[in-house]
């Protein structure tokens, strides 16, 4: 996984509440394999028209957020199916972090298992920064992991809360499942404890 | 005195292998349950040269991408390419699977109570946000993303912050025609599609204590349309009379250890929540939705709202787009909204309770428009004939079809055309949910029958 520390970057605002991860990738892209083709189907039904030609209306077909790699949202941004492919899609267009005032709790962990940086702040400083966003199209965020702030164009800064261990995972970028297998003796030790409290967990064979 | 505790601080403390950095505590997981949205996280465990580490507690099932049609074999490669990996990923790891041609396939959260693979005081996770579904026996389920999957695969364990708990009490009796999804629905309406963000819910109170499973199933399986990962219901009697005798249900000696265990889950009194909300059962009225949210539900009494009458301007902009996607004008009754098509199915509502709902409602009648009932499970479907209930479906014109996700999420290529509109008892009215430009409405089993004999939605109460 690639680490995350420090990002300043294009950032583009998505104003409308509850972007559901059906709307970030259709259901009929989820059999491809990853790859890079995944750019294609990010928000594909907003941003293409029937045709395939780019819809002028949707925010990543603007010009001056085309190069964006941190989106800013409304409230409760990939809510719904728990399909990781949703960051996948977003991962292959080069988004490494969303602002958001609120996140689906499975996207959220989903993000961070992909080196995704999730940022949650306050809902009047998201709309504020929003509001920036649009006045400035194109205008630069600085989210930086280390100094757990954002750093809106014109300069204010946010400070976000972020768990220590995800914070730490996503610096080092490290694999879960490795850190994980380093308790497999607390792990056989629990389990034979359970086995013995719990007999009826086993299912009958 | 131990201080008083919730049945869902009971369940997570049982299961903490150990407490890490930052609050986070590695919880041991009872049941991991697959389908062919697994394929992906076994091809990186199998390059990652790791193996499954409990074969015995992983059970898989080949729902999503399964074609519904009786007899019918996948045109598309890609869709049969779906199910043969998870053959092959299951045989490979030992993985006990349910596969086509296997009597007890279905969708994952109706076979897993249904085998009683799913137990109160489990924890169990499934790749698939309506893993809730199985909180309804007691057990603490919630939907985990791909290399989650991948991760209780490799350890049996997942990294979790505690989340915080809410109790929503229903007190009363519902009305005559107002089904379990309609509770739900009207929960969601109440607090919104983030309002369980972060919260782990129990459903409590009388009316959910007279609900059968299946209804409790319903309403445990749209927690996440209210943002909460987890909803849960209390074992009781209902529950052990349910669970006793299936396939995967603990025998013997193992059985009677059970039932003391769970007797021993439910919430103590005066245990406190993070967040409690109560609703009456009795101002609860058949619902349907108008929107693109599952929040976005009313009786079917009311109208179409108007985003004019809207204060807040994100929420107005929101509802414009919903109603522009959806066709609908405001003020519309929305009893007077014509629909092109019906699905009954879905982990929401396609248990036998459901469509004995259905059944009831189109008995003597017709379907005027395209209809699909859509069985959870060859179970399911093999007792839905035993009680004669095909028969009334396909005597009134309805597609009797095989066990399957299908409709719902369209993964199998089973879609609704674009700009058609769908009476659907599934979960999710979001955009494109049913197929590219599909709109689609959400509403109880019998709703969607009366949807389907009028050709419009319908008040299932006028149709007696």
């Amino acid at each position: 996984m690639e680490p995350f520390r420090r990002l300043t970057a294009v950032a583009a605002p998505i104003d409308l509440p509850n972007v559901d991860t059906d709307r970030i990738i259709p259901a009929r892209f989820l059999r491809k394999p990853r790859s890079p083709e995944y750019v294609r189907f990010l928000f594909h039904d907003l941003r293409f028209g029937p045709d395939g030609s780019p819809r002028s209306d949707f925010v990543l077909n603007q010009s001056a957020y085309r190069a964006a790699k941190i989106l800013v949202t409304a409230e409760n941004f990939g809510c719904g199916s728990s399909r990781e492919m949703a960051v996948w899609a977003l991962d292959a267009y080069g988004i490494r972090a969303v602002v958001a005032p609120s996140l689906g709790d499975i996207f959220r962990e989903n993000c961070f298992k992909n080196g995704l940086l999730p940022v949650l702040l306050p809902a009047e400083a998201v709309a504020t920064l929003r509001g920036r966003l649009r006045e400035r199209p194109g205008a630069m965020v600085t989210v930086d992991l280390e100094a757990r702030t954002v750093t809106a164009p014109g300069g204010a800064t946010h400070r976000f809360e972020i768990d220590p261990f995800r914070r730490e995972l996503l610096l080092t970028g490290q694999d879960e499942i490795a850190v994980t297998l380093g308790y497999e003796a607390r792990i056989a030790e629990f389990e034979a404890g359970h086995r013995a409290e719990l007999p009826w967990v086993i299912p009958p064979r | 005195m131990d201080s008083p505790r919730t049945m869902f601080e009971r369940i997570w403390s049982r299961h903490v292998v150990a407490e890490g950095p930052g609050g986070h505590t590695l919880l041991y997981i009872d049941r991991h349950l697959l389908h062919e949205g697994s394929t992906h996280a076994f091809a990186r465990l199998a390059k990652a040269g790791r193996r499954v580490r409990r074969p015995d507690l992983t059970f898989a099932t080949a729902d999503h991408y399964v074609l519904t049609s009786p007899g019918a074999v996948a045109t598309d490669p890609e869709i049969q390419a779906m199910v043969e990996a998870l053959t092959s990923h299951t045989a490979e790891q030992g993985v006990t699977y349910f596969g086509p041609g296997d009597a007890r396939r279905g969708i994952v959260h109706i076979i897993g109570p249904e085998l009683a693979l799913t137990l109160p005081g489990m924890t169990l996770v499934c790749g698939d946000s309506h893993t809730s579904t199985h909180g309804a026996v007691g057990a603490l389920a919630f939907g985990i993303g791909s290399t989650e999957v991948e991760h209780v695969m490799a350890t049996q364990t997942l990294w979790q912050r505690k989340p915080k708990t809410m109790r929503i009490t229903v007190e009363g009796r519902l009305a005559l025609g107002v089904a379990a999804k309609d509770v739900i629905l009207a929960i969601i309406g109440q607090i919104g599609a983030g309002g369980g963000t972060g919260h782990a819910i129990e459903y409590a109170g009388s009316t959910i204590r007279a609900m059968s499973m299946d209804e409790r199933m319903t309403v445990c399986n749209m927690s996440i349309e209210a943002g909460a990962r987890a909803g849960m219901v209390a074992p009781d009697e209902t529950t052990v009379a349910y669970l006793e005798g299936r396939p995967f249900a603990p025998r013997g000696e193992a059985w009677a250890q059970g039932l003391q265990a769970w007797r021993a889950l439910p919430t103590d009194p005066g245990a406190a929540f993070d967040r409690e909300l109560s609703l009456d059962a009795a101002a609860i009225a058949p619902a349907v939705t108008w929107g693109t949210s599952p929040q976005d539900a009313l009786p079917i009494t009311e109208r179409v709202p108007d985003p004019a009458a809207e204060p807040d301007p994100a929420r107005r902009a929101s509802m414009e787009r919903a109603l522009g996607y959806m066709g609908l004008r405001p003020g519309t009754p929305l009893a007077e909204i014509r629909v092109d098509r019906v699905f009954i199915g879905s982990c929401t509502n396609s248990r036998l309770d459901d469509l004995r709902a259905a059944a009831r409602i189109v008995q003597g009648r017709r379907a005027v428009v395209p209809a699909w009932v859509v069985p959870g499970s060859g179970t399911v479907k093999r007792a839905a004939e035993a009680e004669g209930l095909d028969q009334v479906f396909r005597d009134a014109g309805f597609e009797w079809r095989e066990a399957g996700c299908s409709m719902c999420v369209g993964m199998n290529g089973e879609v609704a055309a674009e700009g058609e509109r769908v009476a659907s008892t599934s979960n999710r009215n979001f955009e494109g949910r049913q197929g590219k430009g599909a709109r689609t409405h959400l509403m109880s089993p019998a709703m969607a029958a009366a949807a389907a004999v009028t050709g419009r939605l319908t008040d299932v109460r006028r149709l007696g």
